[in-house]
């Protein structure tokens, strides 16, 4: 674990940002982006911020210079947008944004990292994805296909890299109190989760460092579900 | 032995773990060296570090012994 280095995009606020702090204070280096690097309240000797934005292909190419200098361990693909509406009110620029922004950036991301990761037989791969992905919502078609293409993806890369030590997995949220979700909890929400309560980023983040850990080294392939008992299989 | 060959036994040795005497330059990376698929993008990947090239994708297909490696390598630098 020791000098173990992140790259997680999204990392100012919400989940992102509790994911940073914890992987932090467990001891890794992280790399953290956002789209405005000034919008950063934390600072940290072993935090390096970044500007990216993940739909910006110039954004993109500039980011990669400072991603192999960085060289990654591991990869938090955090980053990610809802643009809900019912389907028949549901533009194509909505399902554009929404697929671009969390799941072709999850292409964009790993194609930077995975280079480093087979010449060190070593990485982890982690994007967060959602339970709307496995268990549908209404007014996110275009949410849940991103958050499914996102498992999938994760299924697949896991078979390819599992010879050389690398796990990829994905992470399914329920509901966690962020600005994506401001607005969207009230009490029968919580009703509906057997634990009661809604989720908190810590409550993704210790999944976090339970997956980057060697702990978990036996573990590629999978979404695991963080939701307090609201989507069961 | 070219320069170049010593390099790419090099490198073929160290990726696929296996020793300089059971290596000729006919050795085919899958038939007789044991690569599977993910190896053989990773030795193009290491031939591009190596000589500071860049193998376009439908090339890369026809590298598929220390032969072809060298050849493509030696016309292209
Ligand atoms: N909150 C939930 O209940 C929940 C549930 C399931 C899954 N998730 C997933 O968890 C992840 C984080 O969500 P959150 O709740 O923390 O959301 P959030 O508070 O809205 O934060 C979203 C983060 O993504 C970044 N981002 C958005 N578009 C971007 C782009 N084009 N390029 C680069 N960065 C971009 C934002 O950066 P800026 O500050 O620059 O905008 C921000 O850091 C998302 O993938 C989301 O789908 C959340």
């Amino acid at each position: 674990m020791k000098n173990k280095k992140a790259l997680v995009t999204g990392g100012n606020r919400g989940i992102g940002k509790g994911i940073v702090l914890s992987l932090l204070e467990q001891g890794y280096f992280v790399l953290a982006t956002s789209r405005d690097s000034t919008n950063f309240d934390m600072s940290h000797p072993n935090l390096k911020l970044a500007n990216l934005d993940v739909c910006d292909h110039a954004s993109v190419a500039a980011f990669q210079k400072i991603v192999s200098d960085y060289d990654p361990d591991i990869l938090i693909n955090n980053a990610g947008v809802t643009k809900d509406s019912l389907f028949l009110r549901m533009t194509e620029d909505d399902w554009d944004e929404v697929i671009n922004t969390n799941l072709n950036s999850v292409f964009r991301m790993t194609k930077l990292v995975v280079k480093g990761m087979l010449k060190k037989k070593w990485g982890r791969i982690i994007s967060i994805s959602s339970i709307s992905g496995s268990m549908g919502n209404p007014g996110q078609t275009n949410y849940s296909a991103s958050k499914a293409g996102v498992d999938a993806f994760s299924r697949s890369l896991a078979k390819e890299l599992g010879s050389r030590n690398i796990t990829v997995n994905s992470i399914a949220p329920g509901f966690i109190q962020t600005d994506m979700t401001d607005g969207l909890i009230d009490e029968d929400i919580t009703k509906k989760i057997p634990l009661q309560r809604v989720g908190n980023v810590e409550d993704v983040a210790s999944l976090v460092n339970f997956l980057v850990s060697e702990e978990s080294n036996y573990i590629t392939g999978q979404t695991l579900v963080v939701d307090g008992g609201l989507f069961m299989k | 032995m070219s320069e170049v060959l010593d390099k790419v036994v090099e490198i073929v040795c160290n990726q696929l773990s296996v020793n300089k005497e059971d290596v000729t330059p006919d050795s085919s990376f899958v038939e007789d060296l044991g690569a599977d698929s993910l190896d053989t993008v990773e030795l193009v990947m290491a031939f591009e570090e190596e000589f500071g090239l860049e193998i376009p994708d439908d090339e890369a297909e026809n590298i598929t012994t220390i032969k072809s490696a060298v050849d493509w390598i030696e016309k292209n630098s």
